[in-house]
């Protein structure tokens, strides 16, 4: 589960072009949307491709991303529960 | 009432009719043009519907009479055909009598043929004739050219919005005196990168859209082009011309809210029906038909079900969105849809708004699903597009 | 009709245009056939959250802008007119690759959202959180000279201060694509400047200028525009009709006009237009060019204008653009003429305020 979330902290810094975040600098329970890191639906809808093309997981209503990435441990436990 | 700018002139191709005529028919019949992709090979094409013009390039050259050697976009033929059959409408026999101006509008341009051949440019000659039909003034300049305008030619892109900016901007130019004359417009066709791309933006319905319902899942995609000839009081005086009806009303205030999405309360939407009402002087009372942006996303119609209501309050009018028939024609909406509210103020009826059933919980509001016939004076006709860009015009009967 | 005064200039291009202290006299000609932007620091200029998301194109017109806009002491215009003949390329060649590579899978919105031409419009007004008149002008090399027509006419409509201004940037694939019809120079190294090579094609680079106008001057103004013409097509021996006219229609004959700035970008095919002007009906005008400091694009006649601008408050006319050298006691009005291709004529009219 760690590996997971190393991993996925660096595929949102690189997906999402954040330049001047690290790895470190995400907490596992950190908010990462709104005022956390402020990533906004834009983002919401690269994630959702990244769990597709990624881990295999189509999510056909954007709307339940809003619960599945919370944070990066919410993200974490949904993909470990669902992947293929 | 502000009077307003002279409308002598339509053209319009869509996919309910090749023909001003054909299209009023479809509207009176309740005819949507929605249907599977045809013409363009994509792995969406059974999960999409979409407004497609049901004429093939071929047939679209051969219709304009155009050479083998030509290197127009489906949008510049879509577009041409649109623009020459508004200025024969407006019966035009000599362009250049008067200071005659044409402003367009695209979003996709020359799209369709640069996605067809991005690599093969660089293996063969044969198809690199449309690497300059790319750029999204490549069909406003043929038109003119085919047409004869030499004094003012241009063309705007504000997504969604365009061929709005670009009536508000012809019914400025005549209204300053800097023409007399000024053919404006739109043309948009379907293409591998825009169904792509809403496709990534997850706001494109599998089934027929259906605006302003609570269940609504998003857009259909359509393609179409349309122009209207507007000519100055004097110019109708002297050429004893019919109006068909006025511009007397238009604005563009932006959402500075998000990229894509439409702020809550809509406020942009609010502010550009509110300015397009004071322009025309008038009231929202006096609106007897919205037809509304109404592009069936989740957002659009909450944000402009919200905006409308802020601005009509108590005083709603009856509204519809018409993009149930033609789909989301992009740049092109904004004339279609001016088309439409010229021909609801001809005919005193108001379009239905196809594919509704239940009222977005929200805000309620229900649109007309038959045609209904009224007295109709003023018509309020939105188009909203990604960038915040969000514009109306307001058509008046003549008098 | 009301008098429209150029209070504040902003602009980013192949030259370090965008720092305090540019002069002319430091600048280089451009010796490739593709040159990129000088690039300016933008995290002084654009917070890093939004910065990740924005293209060169949005870049060079969020900073363009925010000068010209500093320079004029506006915190936010009126109306935000921007013209750019290509767009975003760059983030639309990326998204067409991807579908076209992928097979329509796995895409992403954000290069799609970015590609749209009106965006750099669109980001300036989210960054300024301003609400008013917005439109983007598309019309290849005429695309700036009809922001500024509109410009006019919003002002003249009491809507102000106007934000106005031009953007375009470099697409590889777009430029490999103009390589294949001739309108890139081949050759990629021209010690002896562009206008001394005798072939087809220009150099091919991008830029963002933009422009405050206002109805009244300030301490800052640069000059007043007077007015701007456009034409889709000319033929050669058209253009100097057309210049003449519209001198005329502004009141003024040939003499009047102390400089002519000219696009010449050492085309081969299609500096005869300028040729024509230089040889007759300008010949005893002061003639410069920008293009061998700045290349070609869509939206550089803004580049022109920005120019016509600094040289009008300075009142001098610096060397390297000079194309002839005639002796000026003052300059009180300049004429800028540019076409591409043949196509895509504009006069603009500048006086000094």
């Amino acid at each position: 589960m760690e590996n997971l979330k190393k991993e996925l902290k660096e595929k949102i810094i690189e997906n999402l072009n954040l330049e001047d975040i690290e790895v470190a600098d995400i907490g596992d329970d950190d908010v990462l949307f709104g005022d956390g890191l402020g990533l906004d639906s834009i983002d919401a809808l690269e994630l959702i491709v990244m769990l597709d093309k990624d881990y295999g997981i189509k999510l056909t209503d954007p709307k339940e991303g809003k619960s599945i990435f919370q944070s990066i441990n919410t993200m974490a436990k949904y993909i470990s529960e669902n992947k293929n | 009432m502000n009077k307003g700018v002279a409308i002598t002139g339509m053209g319009i191709i869509s996919s309910i009719g090749n023909t001003l005529e054909e299209n009023f028919q479809s509207l009176i019949d309740k005819k949507p043009g929605i249907s599977k992709i045809k013409k363009i090979d994509t792995i969406h094409k059974d999960v999409i519907k979409v407004g497609e013009v049901d004429i093939d390039n071929a047939a679209l050259i051969q219709f304009l009479n155009l050479p083998e050697s030509n290197n127009y976009s489906r949008t510049a033929l879509l577009a041409e055909i649109a623009a020459k059959e508004a200025v024969k409408n407006a019966k035009i026999k000599d362009i250049n009598q008067y200071k005659t101006g044409l402003i367009s509008a695209t979003s996709v341009g020359g799209m369709d043929k640069t996605e067809k051949y991005y690599y093969s440019y660089f293996e063969e000659n044969k198809n690199r004739k449309y690497i300059d039909a790319h750029s999204l003034g490549d069909a406003t300049s043929k038109i003119a050219s085919s047409l004869g305008i030499t004094d003012f030619v241009t063309t705007i892109s504000t997504a969604c919005s365009s061929a709005t900016n670009a009536i508000m901007l012809g019914a400025r130019m005549i209204k300053s005196g800097k023409l007399d004359r000024v053919i404006v417009g739109g043309a948009d066709c379907l293409s591998k990168f825009t169904i792509n791309g809403f496709k990534t933006l997850m706001i494109l319905s599998e089934t027929d859209c259906k605006p302003f319902d609570e269940n609504r899942t998003g857009l259909n995609l359509g393609e179409a082009a349309a122009f209207l000839v507007l000519e100055s009081d004097s110019v109708v005086a002297r050429e004893n011309k019919e109006v068909l009806a006025y511009i007397s009303g238009y604005a563009n205030a932006n959402d500075a809210f998000h990229q894509t999405a439409s702020s809550e309360n809509g406020e942009g939407a609010t502010l550009a029906m509110k300015k397009a009402l004071d322009i025309a002087n008038l009231s929202p009372n006096d609106i007897d038909y919205i037809n509304a942006h109404g592009t069936a996303t989740p957002n659009n119609d909450s944000s402009e079900s919200k905006a409308i209501l802020r601005v009509f309050e108590n005083n709603m009018p009856s509204f519809s969105s018409t993009k149930g028939y033609t789909g989301h024609t992009l740049a092109a909406a904004g004339a279609i849809e001016a088309v439409y509210s010229i021909l609801a103020l001809q005919n005193d009826m108001v379009f239905p708004n196809l594919n509704f059933n239940t009222p977005i919980s929200e805000t309620k509001l229900i649109p007309e699903t038959e045609v209904l016939k009224k007295n109709i004076n003023h018509v309020l006709s939105n188009s909203f597009g990604f960038g915040g860009n969000c514009s109306t015009l307001i058509f008046s009967k003549k008098y | 009709m009301k008098n429209y005064y150029i209070n504040g200039i902003g602009c980013i291009s192949a030259q370090d245009t965008s720092k305090e202290n540019f002069s002319f006299d430091n600048c280089n000609e451009l010796k490739n056939n593709i040159v990129a932007a000088f690039k300016p620091n933008y995290r002084s200029y654009i917070k890093p959250a939004l910065i990740r998301r924005m293209s060169n194109g949005v870049k060079m017109g969020v900073v363009a802008s925010s000068i010209a806009l500093n320079e004029a002491n506006i915190v936010e215009p009126k109306s935000i007119i921007t013209g750019s003949g290509m767009g975003c390329l760059k983030d639309s060649e990326k998204f067409l690759e991807n579908i076209i590579n992928n097979d329509e899978q796995y895409l992403t919105p954000t290069s799609f959202i970015q590609s749209t031409h009106n965006t750099v419009g669109a980001q300036i007004a989210l960054g300024l959180s301003c609400k008013s008149y917005n439109v983007t002008y598309v019309h290849s090399a005429t695309s700036f000279e009809s922001s500024l027509i509109d410009a006019m006419i919003t002002i003249d409509e009491s809507t102000q201060p106007v934000l106005v201004g031009g953007v375009d940037e470099i697409g590889p694939h777009t430029t490999a694509l103009h390589k294949l019809v001739n309108h890139v120079k081949k050759e990629n190294d021209f010690e002896k400047g562009i206008l001394n090579t005798y072939s087809k094609g220009a150099v091919f680079s991008e830029g963002a200028q933009f422009f405050v106008l206002e109805s009244d001057k300030n301490n800052n103004a640069y000059a007043q525009l007077v007015d701007v013409t456009i034409f889709d097509n000319l033929k050669v021996n058209e253009v100097e009709i057309k210049a003449q006219q519209f001198l005329k229609d502004n009141k003024l004959q040939v003499n009047d006009i102390d400089i002519i700035i000219l696009g010449n970008n050492g085309d081969i095919d299609f500096d005869i237009y300028y040729d024509e002007l230089q040889a007759n009906v300008f010949k005893d005008t002061q003639q410069l060019y920008y293009k061998h400091l700045t290349g070609e694009y869509n939206t550089v006649s803004a580049f022109g204008l920005w120019t016509a601008c600094k040289l009008m408050k300075s009142q001098e006319t610096p060397e390297v653009l000079k194309l002839n050298d005639k002796n000026l006691t003052s300059i009180n009005y300049i004429l800028l003429y540019n076409q591409y291709q043949g196509k895509s004529h504009s006069f603009i009219l500048l006086k000094k305020c």
